[in-house]
């Protein structure tokens, strides 16, 4: 008899994907400016560390939010309490009011529809509980975050069939592409009960135009299913176009109230745009009932701290802090973008055209041996070895095409991402000189003349290593 | 166009045990604005020690502060989310929980798992242990959530091991047998056994006799057992508490397969007192599970703002000693107060030795011994008595007439309030009885009063009126 459960022995956890095998070389070697300045610089991990000092002073200058009091009363024993599934009633209003300040306020949210959970991660999976059974798919563009692997199928039993987006319209989704992905799935033998997007998109950093979006509900209007809109990065769109929200579109479609108005569900987190990953806030918005209700129900599975609640509470009501947090972290976040475009011009790398994320999808196939994704996991093993940047491969994302890479920018020093980008140009410096010099050798000299110029150049100085 | 498990009740929170909790919420009993509302009896909350917690934050601020030796932290810990948990809270709470037993076994923190509370814990164990088809065996009566925690969306099942008051409800060699063969002719695999050790409801921690009974019986059908221990630092008399992890040791079990086979549940939210914090952990010598287990707790992570401020306060070995024996102190008096309570209205309960609450026996309250019966005597003490208690039969008891009544989760005069409420009522159920009764023989006596008096008639042909 088996021990243990399938789940827990195989590996549908997709944990043994690059990206999170990257992630654990750099955890060997991380790299430090003073301690360890050779080693690995993480560029693989969405994170935002640009604008912690905003709330850092708006700590010091509201003491009571952390130390349990509210205008200068002990609630500890209220907040120690505190287990109601249905959440702090004012940590729920601020967080709408949030969302909608986000959205320019041309949505506004219910506090009674939304659902606080232990980040986005429980957000996602408490969702496909909720909608599909083991053995249904979702439909999702890609590429997509490596992470849904296991946040949307692992223990729901749930399948994802990419909707396949391509380079050649600067991966958008399109009406072929949605109806291919289903009948796919259909192949596969797998109902379809929804598509989710994350919007603005993770890798890609960009956000959804308005006919991708009237495209999506146009498709699941027809086929009656679900989508799921990922909004975690909505507060991280630093330029136009601007960010237009899924509930905008049903708003200006007159579809409130409508069957397909609750077939849309929102998910949010404070990971991203505040930086808070550690805290676990995440969220549900929904306009059906039944799934508000049966979610609040599953989110006693990953509640968000009372301490924290109260702590984000105060924050978030206040908005002279909030408006002032949002503009000036985009600020920051354009600013941080800027400069890593700029850098990987230098090198000779573009990389498609972002506004929003804490990254970019960058275009390295003029980098590849060939064509394959053979040669993509030959540079991403170069890149992290040998120039000691943890980049994320496109193929951990699923992307149909070899060469694409997510580099992230926010997570970094200035000075930090400035060192990447030297070390980036002097690869491709240095794969550029073995390209030409290749060329002025017949063929099986070529393969000798590089292998011997590889190893002199590992003799060079220590900033390639 | 929702899943099964959305759109159905398979969450079982239809069930008394939550509707009482909603009846309350919409009549609470407050001392001086609705001195006639619903006292909150169903909660097993711990709000008797708070203070203790309270004066330690306050000569501890950094530790709420973001800081550490003065310095911020802030931005750390804002960003730390990784799910092998911070170091520092891991060896804390390892080190916590071997105090709490005393130090009789030791816990090695790689191989704990964080998750945002017990509920968390539980289910993910299930995931990890069991699938579709499977089931855990459960003695009765037990925790009325796990139908929802341990069924709901690992859609394993629960298959009742059923105690019974005779022997104070401890588990059997036949009764783990028959839970067994009743799984087999529900074409169930089982996969494990699952205890509450304190148990919930009951009260009472388990005799070593009792856990060498579940060792032999899990060893024999190879199958896990899964401890749930979080009411381990509630135990305030004896016996002492002893862990399933002791009682292997004790039996040089180490380093076996059925080592590898126990898991342990534990949390904060009941010694401790702090369930809205969510901190709950899975403790396990299987190391597929414990690494299973991290992933799986991407889905409900401890807040890393909550793992800072509580490693620095259980890492505080003066003050854990201390609030150990002062909060054991105090619940065991007041448990007394509530045994000595329902002493005085005629009811008795199973005597316990650990827990937030007692499990009363009120048959002799109920009309008939069916749980019709206990429905209807449980309505009346929610509606007319204002007490709102928990039916033995949302706990799966296969005996009417027994409740749980908690004791820590309000005032003393509150504790006060529903003891004389219940001595009313008791007394009232009592007198109404003896009425009936008295009713009852009347009726019997009138009825031979009118025999007689017809025979008498037959044979004197009078006309007199009865009575």
């Amino acid at each position: 008899m088996r021990l243990l459960s399938r789940k827990a022995t195989c590996n549908t956890h997709g944990q043994d994907s690059s990206y999170f095998l990257g992630w654990e070389e750099y955890e060997k070697n991380p790299y430090d400016e003073i301690k360890n300045p050779t080693g690995i610089i993480q560029m693989g991990l969405a994170e935002n560390q640009l604008s912690f000092d905003l709330l850092e002073s708006w700590l010091a200058n509201n003491p009571d939010a952390a130390v349990f009091k509210k205008d200068g009363q002990s609630i500890f024993r209220e907040l120690a309490l505190f287990q109601d599934y249905h959440g702090l009633p004012a940590f729920k209003k601020a967080l709408v009011d949030f969302m909608a300040e986000i959205r320019g306020n041309r949505v506004t949210f219910d506090q009674n529809k939304i659902v606080l959970t232990a980040g986005a991660t429980s957000a996602n999976e408490t969702l496909m509980f909720c909608l599909a059974e083991p053995g249904e798919a979702f439909l999702l563009p890609t590429p997509y975050y490596p992470g849904f692997d296991r946040d949307l199928k692992w223990r729901t039993g749930v399948e994802i069939v990419p909707i396949q987006c391509a380079s050649s319209n600067g991966f958008q989704i399109t009406a072929p592409a949605l109806e291919e992905a289903y009948l796919e799935a259909q192949r596969r033998n797998l109902r379809v009960k929804g598509v989710l997007v994350t919007n603005p998109s993770n890798p890609l950093g960009t956000t959804m135009s308005r006919s991708e979006l009237n495209l999506l509900v146009n498709f699941i209007t027809a086929k009656g299913i679900h989508l799921i809109s990922d909004e975690i990065y909505s507060g991280t769109v630093f330029s136009s176009p601007g960010f237009i929200s899924i509930m905008e579109v049903l708003k200006d479609r007159k579809c409130e109230n409508t069957e397909v108005w609750k077939r849309v569900h929102i998910v949010y987190s404070l990971s991203k745009d505040l930086g808070l990953p550690g805290f676990r806030v995440g969220a549900i918005y929904s306009n059906d009932e039944m799934v508000v209700s049966a979610a609040t129900k599953m989110s006693s599975f990953g509640l968000v701290s009372s301490q924290t609640q109260y702590l984000l509470s105060a924050l978030l009501s206040d908005n002279k802090f909030t408006k002032n947090y949002i503009s000036e972290n985009q600020r920051r976040l354009k600013q941080r973008q800027k400069l890593l475009v700029k850098g990987l011009e230098k090198a000779g790398i573009s990389c498609l055209k972002s506004n929003a994320g804490l990254f970019c999808w960058v275009n390295m196939k003029h980098l590849l041996r060939s064509n394959t994704f053979e040669a993509e996991m030959e540079l991403w093993k170069k890149i992290v070895y040998d120039v000691n940047l943890n980049i994320s491969p496109g193929s951990s994302c699923h992307c149909t095409e070899p060469g694409w890479f997510r580099v992230c920018f926010a997570n970094m020093s200035e000075e930090t991402l400035k060192l990447a980008m030297d070390r980036l140009k002097s690869f491709v410096d240095s794969i550029s000189k073995t390209t030409s010099h290749q060329m002025v050798k017949n063929s099986r000299k070529k393969y000798l003349t590089k292998w011997v110029f590889r190893l002199s150049f590992h003799d060079r100085g220590p900033k390639e290593r | 166009m929702l899943s099964y498990k959305a759109s159905s009740d398979s969450h079982g929170q239809d069930s008394s045990y939550f509707l009482g909790w909603q009846e309350y919420e919409k009549n609470p009993y407050h001392q001086l604005h609705n001195p006639n509302g619903i006292i909150q009896m169903g909660l097993a909350e711990n709000q008797l020690s708070l203070d203790l917690l309270e004066s330690w934050l306050e000569n501890n601020p950094d530790s709420v502060g973001f800081k550490r030796n003065g310095e911020s932290v802030f931005r750390e810990l804002a960003l730390f989310q990784d799910y092998h948990g911070l170091p520092a809270f891991k060896n804390a709470l390892a080190e916590y929980m071997a105090e709490i037993r005393r130090n009789k076994v030791k816990f090695d923190p790689n191989k704990l798992v964080l998750t945002a509370g017990s509920t968390s814990a539980n289910e993910t164990l299930m995931f990890c242990l069991a699938e579709r088809g499977d089931a855990f065996l459960l003695p009765t009566p037990y925790y009325p959530g796990f139908d929802r925690d341990l069924k709901w969306r690992t859609e394993v099942e629960i298959v009742p091991i059923h105690c019974s008051s005779s022997n104070g409800f401890r588990i059997t060699i036949p009764a783990l047998e028959k839970a067994y063969q009743k799984a087999i002719e529900l074409d169930l695999k089982v996969k494990g056994i699952l205890i509450v050790n304190p148990s919930n409801p009951l009260g009472t921690s388990m005799t070593r006799y009792e856990l060498n009974l579940l060792i032999s019986f899990a060893m024999a059908k190879r199958v896990h057992i899964v401890s749930d221990e979080i009411f381990s630092g509630t135990v305030f008399d004896c016996p002492h508490f002893i862990s399933l992890a002791e009682a292997l040791m004790d039996r040089q079990l180490e380093n076996t397969d059925m080592w590898s086979r126990i898991h342990i549940v534990y949390s904060l939210s009941k010694d401790l007192g702090l369930p809205g914090f969510r901190v709950g952990m899975i403790y396990s010598n299987n190391e597929t599970v414990v690494s299973a287990a991290t992933k799986m707790s991407s889905f409900g992570l401890v807040s890393s703002q909550t793992q800072y401020l509580l490693s620095n306060m259980l890492s505080d070995k003066k003050f854990t000693g201390k609030y150990l024996k002062e909060n054991q102190k105090r619940l065991k008096k007041r448990k007394q107060m509530l045994v000595s309570g329902l002493h005085n209205a005629g009811i008795r309960c199973l005597k316990s030795n650990a827990g937030l609450f007692c499990w009363v026996d009120m048959r002799h309250l109920l009309s008939t011994q069916t749980f019709e019966s206990e429905k209807e005597l449980w309505k009346k003490i929610l509606g007319e008595v204002g007490l709102n208690i928990s039916p033995g039969s949302s706990c799966h008891c296969s005996e009417p007439g027994w409740f749980r009544i908690c004791f820590a989760n309000m005032s003393e005069e509150t504790l006060g309030v529903a003891m004389e409420r219940i001595k009313d009522f008791a007394e009232s159920v009592t007198s109404n009885r003896n009425r009936n009764i008295s009713t009852y023989h009347q009726m019997i006596c009138d009825k031979r009063l009118l025999f007689n008096k017809w025979v008498f008639k037959l044979s004197t042909n009078d006309s007199e009126s009865d009575r």
